[in-house]
């Protein structure tokens, strides 16, 4: 292998890596390239497509996962990164019918055009698992990595007030 | 028409059709298409704000492995005769369309497409732009609307001259120039006016360039197969107008193009437009394979259509006892590379709301080295009104009035004539007017240093136009709705949920479905809050005549004339009493089941045209809290009054809404294009152009008011632009009265407002 100049490292960024992961709770092992980030890993090579790109760099939460029981934009993670971690996108949210936060969202009307809603609904479950009862401050700080440009965010607010009272029973 | 106002699904809010996708991930947005064999292309973008293009040299990208074809502009077909309309401002010529698509000769923004590559994965197509070298002449470029309208400022287009409404017989001079177009409005003896008034006031606004700021980037694939057939995958509020783009650019018959309409994560107006289509097409004829094309965010920001910014100038007269008997108004807009800003949204809206007797109104669009505008959510009237609404806010506290008051006393009422001719329908600006005055925001104290409370109006036209729509009857009565028109904000509900308040079943009966354009009669777009008008129309008439032909069914089956049935508003269709006396009636399932064996599917479909529009009034409230230290305003409370029509789905008119004032509150306090002196805009990320988050943010009472449109049979006013457009001046006066400074630009972002306060304290 070559190691300098623009064809050597095009020959060597090409190198596949195998991954070993558990996506939505079923162990996958899937090649990507070394320079794909988690999102393009989810999307392009598992076809996983709840994860969405809006910015590709961090800013606006519509690719949010949890990897390890961690909130992590899926674009700043490399897909070498989750060796062995465990990651969970919208898709694995509730194995069996809908989460409250999903229901909560169509019920409050939490989405209008909808792209941004599956970083909020991963989000708002981080939120909800640390802090089953958040104010209306800690809701907001907490999706405040997470943009959405349809709803002003008012009934986004609400569904998250209205499944963390369900929740809590 | 159905005669009975209190609505059986109208005005509930079922849970909507393709909600479940949407919150389950499996919705698929214009990049989550994935065909077998599909190539990944990217553009390179000019570095420049204005250059020669000397020289494209591609040689090394074709070198690098994996990467398929290259195009530049030679790749286009030559350009058609002829004008397209693809802005505000009407049909242009067709090669401003095109030359937007990808720069022929000269690059006329920064961000200006001048190659396209198609490679075997996004990787290594961005390698490739990299290796595609493009010779420049950087040229003096002019960004600001003011020095571009200068003698002697950088030219774009050498053959401009200027459309000018008001030029006399010996026309414009013939030289080049960067205005477009003056149009103006005209009524009554202004100067006169002026003259006659106890108090003129004038003053002079600007705005900032502001994006959408959807979050889904734009996103295109095109496969030219082997027989001609070009089909399109892409994110568009305007499939049906792109079908008839693409077939005239590339010059293939209209049956040969399928736009397939992916669900769209927001638009605003910004997806009206092609950007990638053509190139992806034309990449997929080249390579013979599916192509993929999804901008980056910078890309987004760069290199599609923002609204315009501009420079407003407003004056106005008056008596003392606040009668203001002249308004005039001058707007500047910054069109961007090619002519089209919405400046005829700006001068419509202006003075909307009242009844000059005496106004003026010049509006000039003019090309800069920015991006080329595009259609943003009541498109040119946030800055327009943002000045015309300040300044009546100002005369208000000159005349020591409340600016209510004020705007009670010069309110425009249903017959009185508008600022552009032509008179008002029936309207509901007073009443949002009086709802402002009543609420209890304006009349709620309040306290504490720093803060301010602003009020505004809004005012938006609406559009009408083309839908096309059919639906068929399922055995069990359930209904299949075939929709044409896009849904960006919630009407597949709003569609579904008039069809069933028409034939007298349930919201969750009617199964909404968009389709590509080869399943459906012709739609125009989603946009100019048309589709609820309009869909809601076509979705009237398919009920309306599925309701005749289950009368006919019926009357077969019970052999009598139709005549003698009643369908009633719940579904039941009544026929005469039998031979025995007995009442005979089907429900509408019943009467589904026997569509078999009387004739066969009931399949109905309609095409509407109607110019019945009702036009949109809103009025907001805004409370605020300036930080001293920082500039820095936060929202406390807000309250957004429209005059809604009829609520629908009351959820969705009041998301519409509360989406609406979040972006107009990101114009007044955050969001602009910000440029060096290089005309590179330095903040295209979207840490930098700083959106409203929802920290930002306060809730947003919305408060629906319904002025039924009589030129609908359920009452529907668009609802989707207005609620943008109140917030700025809401702001203005809401930071006016925090800081004691007269606030006239657009975004007041920390910076204006700390440099404005410590100019202040000198």
């Amino acid at each position: 292998m070559r190691c300098c100049g623009l064809e050597g490292a095009r020959e060597t960024l090409s190198d596949k890596i195998v991954i070993k992961a558990t996506i939505n709770g079923e162990e996958q092992e899937f090649l990507a390239d070394q320079r794909d980030s988690l999102l393009e890993a989810l999307r392009e090579r598992l076809g996983i497509m709840g994860p969405k790109e809006g910015c590709n760099n961090g800013n606006c939460g519509a690719c949010a996962v949890m990897m390890d029981g961690r909130l992590v934009n899926s674009c700043c993670v490399l897909a070498a990164e989750v060796e062995g971690c465990d990651i969970m996108t919208v898709e694995g949210m509730a194995p069996d019918g809908l989460h409250p936060l999903q229901q909560a969202f169509l019920e409050e009307a939490a989405l209008q055009c909808g792209i941004c809603t599956p970083g909020f609904l991963v989000s708002s479950k981080a939120l909800l698992d640390k802090n089953p009862n958040p104010t209306e401050h800690e809701i907001r700080f907490w999706l405040s990595g997470n943009l959405c440009r349809c709803t002003g965010y008012d009934k986004i607010i609400r569904a998250v007030q209205s499944a963390s009272a369900k929740m809590r029973g | 028409m159905v005669a009975s106002k209190h609505y059986r699904v109208i005005g509930t809010r079922p849970i909507r059709h393709d909600g479940t996708d949407k919150v389950t991930g499996r919705a698929a947005y214009g990049a989550d298409i994935r065909l077998t064999g599909m190539l990944y292309a990217r553009v390179k973008r000019s570095p420049h704000a204005h250059a020669k293009i000397k020289k494209i040299d591609a040689s090394k990208a074709l070198a690098l492995p994996g990467v398929k074809a290259v195009i530049t502009a030679a790749d286009f077909p030559e350009i058609p005769a002829g004008a397209m309309s693809f802005g505000e401002a009407g049909p242009q010529p067709m090669r401003y369309q095109i030359e937007n698509y990808m720069a022929n000769g000269k690059a006329l923004y920064r961000g200006h497409a001048v190659a396209a590559v198609a490679a075997i994965d996004a990787h290594i197509a961005e390698d490739a732009l990299d290796l595609i070298d493009v010779e420049y002449e950087v040229l003096p470029h002019v960004i600001d609307v003011r020095e571009a309208m200068h003698e002697g400022a950088p030219i774009l287009h050498e053959e401009m001259r200027t459309k000018d409404a008001t030029a006399g017989p010996e026309g414009v001079p013939d030289r080049p120039t960067n205005i477009a177009s003056h149009a103006q409005f005209k009524k009554g003896d202004i100067e006169k006016a002026f003259a006659e008034a106890d108090v003129v006031i004038e003053r002079e606004y600007t705005a900032q360039m502001f994006h959408q700021g959807y979050i889904e980037p734009h996103s295109a694939t095109a496969y030219w197969n082997k027989d001609g057939q070009l089909t399109v995958w892409c994110s568009s509020q305007a499939p049906f107008p792109f079908r008839n783009q693409l077939s005239t650019l590339l010059k293939i018959p209209t049956q040969k193009v399928t736009v397939v309409p992916m669900e769209i994560g927001g638009g605003f107006g910004g997806k009206l437009y092609m950007y990638l289509e053509p190139l992806a097409a034309l990449l997929s004829k080249k390579t013979g394979r599916p192509v993929k094309m999804t901008m980056t965010r910078d890309e987004v920001f760069e290199a599609t259509g923002p609204t315009p910014g501009g420079y407003m100038r407003v004056k106005f007269g008056a008596k003392k006892d606040g009668t203001i008997t002249a308004g005039q108004a001058y707007l500047a807009y910054e069109a961007g590379a090619f002519p089209g800003s919405p400046v005829g949204g700006g001068m419509r809206g202006i003075f909307a709301p009242y009844n000059f007797p005496n106004v003026q109104i010049d509006g000039y669009d003019v090309v800069v080295n920015r991006p080329k505008t595009a259609a943003y959510r009541a498109p040119g009237t946030p800055a327009g009104m943002f000045a015309g609404e300040s300044l009546v806010n100002e005369l208000a506290r000159q005349l020591d009035m409340d600016p209510m008051d004020l705007r009670i006393k010069n309110a425009a009422h249903d017959g009185d004539e508008m600022p552009w001719g032509g008179n008002w329908g029936t309207i509901g600006n007073i009443q949002v007017m009086e709802a402002i005055k009543n609420h209890p925001h304006y009349k709620a104290e309040l306290q504490g240093p720093n803060r301010g409370r602003g009020v505004a109006l809004g005012y938006w036209g609406n559009a009408g136009m083309e839908s096309s729509s059919s639906a068929s009857i399922n055995g069990d009565g359930t209904i299949n709705l075939v929709l044409g028109s896009v849904d960006i904000g919630g009407s597949r509900p709003a569609l579904a949920m008039m069809l069933a308040e028409t034939v007298g079943v349930t919201a969750e009966d009617i199964k909404p479905r968009v389709v590509d354009t080869d399943s459906v009669g012709f739609n125009m777009f989603t946009a100019g809050s048309r589709t609820a008008f309009a869909g809601g129309w076509a979705a009237y008439e398919l009920g309306i005549e599925i309701r005749k032909q289950m009368v006919a069914r019926a009357a077969k089956i019970w052999e009598c004339s139709v005549d003698d049935i009643e369908y009633t508003d719940d579904g039941i269709i009544k026929g005469p009493k039998d031979s025995e006396g007995k009442d005979r009636s089907f429900t509408f399932k019943e009467l589904s089941g026997q569509l078999g064996r009387t004739g066969g599917t009931i399949d109905v479909s309609v095409n509407v045209q109607k110019s019945s529009v009702g036009v949109s009034f809103a009025g907001h409230i805004c409370d605020l809290e300036v930080d001293p230290d920082t500039g820095k305003a936060t929202v406390l409370r807000y309250t957004a009054i429209q005059d809604v029509g009829t609520a629908i789905h009351p959820s969705y008119v009041e998301g519409q809404i509360q989406g609406g004032v979040a972006q107009g509150i990101g114009m007044a306090l955050s969001e602009e294009y910000f440029y060096n002196a290089d005309g590179r805009m330095l903040n295209s990320s979207y840490l930098d152009y700083r959106m409203p988050t929802a920290l930002d943010l306060p809730m947003i009472e919305t408060v629906l008011i319904e002025v039924p449109n009589p030129g609908h049979p359920y009452g529907v006013r668009g609802v989707g632009e207005v609620p943008i457009v109140p917030p700025l001046a809401a702001v203005q006066a809401a930071m006016e009265e925090a800081t004691g400074i007269n606030f006239t630009e657009v975004p007041m972002s920390p910076r204006v407002v700390l440099e404005a306060m410590l100019k202040d304290e000198d």
